[in-house]
């Protein structure tokens, strides 16, 4: 019988079901970072257990650090505690690898994974972080999992888990010139809202999906999650393949081989039967800005901020209003005539050499916009800066009069020093516009990071393509 | 963990879709490495007028007297009312844990994010979903009564209204069996470690390059 990739990732994983379909997953790669594993050590410790398998924990501080004045240290003694503790648990455990805040190799868990090639094809990956779902592009089952289950996976190799449905989200055609596979993540979003894949896994298929490049599939992949799936996932082919080969942890040799054999079998066979599949036109996807405080409340650049008045939905409506309110904005609005105080450019969403590169394309011999208080761009890891600088990007960023800094989480959720003053307005390259995410009392609108480059450029959302 | 089995409490309803974990408990407060303490910070951002600090003595703080947690009916309220989605976005089990530390151990809702959902049966946390209609007829009997409780009954999956009238609820049964018990799932999975080191022995002859210990060639 045809199966899908999700059936092909799940049964090669279960080591023991109960009769209810509760199942022990095994794991094979445990990506760690220093918020959501203290507990989980200490846990260890407390219970006298050892971890099962060192050899499959990578571990990085990445939410916390600073991006700035490194010769510095952690300023924040809060902060440095949890970042030590990370280190000394990594210390006293062990682990595949660890990259340490300042290590040339450190940066944010799911970029630093996949380009260090650590993630592999038909892995099982989690971590303590919804945005696992990153590794998805991988052709990998990758699951968020909160610190009781980071606990679980280090001293049993397993993860306790039911089946989710399966769903084929298909993206066909040609993306128009500007249009991003952010663009594409945010669309998809915006049709079935937060929850819409909320008990599904999503695969994401179709001729536009072969097309993108690896990175821009992570990209698509870690905002899984905010349409409510716990995980996203792509067949691997030889874009993937091509991707992977000679990566510091990648299989060499004979092994490649045989892990090339084995990763082309990792695709959904024809005629293989989902619980629900749904489509889009890659045509019908323009560039997208969210207004409010949810993923799904997003708009293509050339649409106006929806009015609450229209919306027949009680509940529906009040929500709207509520993040009209919070947003600081009108109903009707034009999108391109909302004006920004602060540009970030970076989060494991949009902080790869080629996302930088497609800010820079936009930003090389521009300027930010005086009217704009702080832009800036945190590039994913120190490999992805040290690429940028080689190519000259950080200079075109600084010309142009953005902050070029040092690789982390930074604005992506503020719990470091870079972040919005209550009111401010950011055109930002993240995954989440909640209320307080990039600091409390800040508005967040998410855009690629082209859109982004053009709003620093404007002072104002404006559409990337009058720009190419 | 804390067992579960039944409870009868005092309803508190936050009348709102898509609560995120990042309202639930904002990051700020994730800088700690301890499970406790984050009852006081729950709802941070909407229970006071000021930014909160972690660490930081919540007493004095001023309080928004609006939001409903600290209206002095819905004080000592056990069980949380809410919409549709309730835990999206972060995955970080300070959510669970600040509602649990605040006092809540019952979440009615019409849907949950999955890790959410999750976190909060490792926590000895009840999520109950419950039809929207259900759910509406709550609200409206929530905010028309004080003093206005439920019991929730997990053998039984059951809500119980104060006339008398039983909704019911589904759960798994491998979790109802796990939060009835109070057992903790680590000691769970490992009476199976025979069968995890044999599948993963297996594995290893099968697809070694999963098991490298260290980066070849670099
Ligand atoms: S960049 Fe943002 S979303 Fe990604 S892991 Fe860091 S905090 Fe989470």
């Amino acid at each position: 019988m045809p199966q899908n990739l999700y059936d092909k990732l799940w049964q090669s994983h279960v080591v023991h079901e109960e009769s209810d379909g509760t199942a022990l997953i095994y794991i094979d790669r445990h990506l760690v970072h220093e918020v959501t594993s203290p507990q989980a050590f200490e846990g260890l410790k407390l219970t006298g257990r050892k971890p099962w398998r060192i050899s499959s924990i990578v571990a990085t501080a990445d939410h916390n650090t600073p991006t700035n004045h490194w010769e510095r240290g952690i300023e924040d003694p809060v902060s440095r505690l949890q970042v030590e503790t990370l280190d000394a648990n990594i210390r006293e455990v062990g682990a595949l690898a660890y990259f340490p805040f300042m290590d040339r190799r450190q940066g944010v868990v799911h970029v630093v994974g996949p380009e260090n090639g650590v993630t592999l094809p038909g892995m099982t990956v989690v971590c303590g972080d919804s945005h696992t779902s990153t590794h998805g592009a991988f052709g990998c089952m990758a699951l968020g999992i909160g610190t009781s289950e980071v606990e679980h996976v280090l001293a049993t190799q397993c993860l306790l888990q039911k089946k989710s449905k399966a769903m084929l989200y298909r993206v066909d055609g040609t993306l128009g010139k500007g249009v991003t596979a952010k663009d594409v993540a945010l669309a998809i979003i915006g049709r079935i809202g937060t929850a819409g894949g909320t008990g599904y896994a999503i695969e994401f298929g179709g001729s536009t999906i072969r097309q993108l490049s690896v990175e821009a599939r992570m990209t698509l992949c870690n905002m899984a999650i905010e349409a409510g799936a716990r995980m996203g996932f792509i067949a691997v082919d030889e874009r993937t393949i091509e991707y992977l080969k000679g990566r510091p942890f990648a299989p060499k040799g004979e092994q490649w081989d045989a892990a090339v054999d084995h990763w082309r079998t990792l695709h959904s066979d024809e005629g293989a039967v989902f619980d629900c599949v749904l489509e889009m036109r890659a045509e019908d996807i323009q560039p997208q800005v969210t207004w409010g405080t949810s993923p799904e409340m997003v708009v293509s650049i050339g649409d106006r901020v929806p009015d609450p008045s229209r919306e027949m939905d009680i509940a529906r409506r009040e929500g709207m209003e509520r993040a009209l309110h919070y947003m600081g904005l009108k109903a009707n609005t034009p999108i391109s005539e909302i004006v920004i105080d602060k540009v970030f450019i970076g989060s494991c969403t949009n902080s790869r050499i080629e996302d930088l590169r497609a800010a820079a394309s936009i930003l090389k011999g521009r300027k930010v916009s005086g009217s704009v208080k702080l832009a800036l761009a945190v590039p994913g890891s120190g490999l992805v800066k040290k690429q940028a600088e080689l190519e000259g990007l950080d200079k075109i960023f600084i010309d142009a009069g953005f902050e070029w800094r040092e690789a982390g989480c930074s604005m992506c959720l503020a719990m470091n020093a870079d972040r919005l003053e209550t009111g401010e307005r950011c055109a930002s390259t993240s995954n989440r516009n909640f209320e307080g995410r990039q600091g409390a009392g800040g508005r967040t609108h998410l855009v690629s990071p082209e859109m982004a480059a053009a709003a620093a450029i404007a002072g104002h959302f404006t559409d990337v393509r009058d720009l190419l | 963990m804390d067992k579960f089995v039944h409870l009868d409490g005092l309803v508190a309803p936050l009348d709102r879709a898509n609560v995120d974990t990042d309202a639930i408990i904002p990051k700020q407060f994730l800088k700690s490495i301890k499970r406790s303490g984050f009852g006081p910070n729950l709802f941070d951002e909407w229970r006071y007028t000021d930014i909160g600090q972690p660490g930081e003595d919540c007493t004095n703080r001023p309080i928004n007297p609006d939001f409903l947690l600290n209206l002095p009916r819905y004080q000592g309220a056990q069980i949380l009312l809410t919409r549709k989605n309730f835990g999206c976005g972060s995955s970080r089990e300070h959510a669970p844990w600040a509602l649990l530390d605040f006092g809540f151990r019952v979440i009615i809702a019409e849907s949950f994010a999955d890790i959410f959902f999750n976190n909060c049966f490792k926590n000895g946390i009840l999520p109950v979903v419950l039809p929207a209609s259900e759910i509406d007829a709550l609200f409206a009997e929530v905010s028309a009564k004080p003093g206005y409780t439920l019991g929730v009954d997990l053998g039984q999956q059951t809500v119980v209204l104060p006339d008398g009238r039983a909704l019911h609820f589904d759960v798994d049964a491998f979790r109802k069996e796990c939060l009835l018990n109070g057992w903790d799932d680590i000691g769970l999975t490992l009476r199976h470690a025979e069968k995890i080191r044999a599948f993963e022995e297996k594995r290893r002859v099968e697809q070694p390059w999963l098991f490298a210990t260290g980066a070849g060639g670099v």
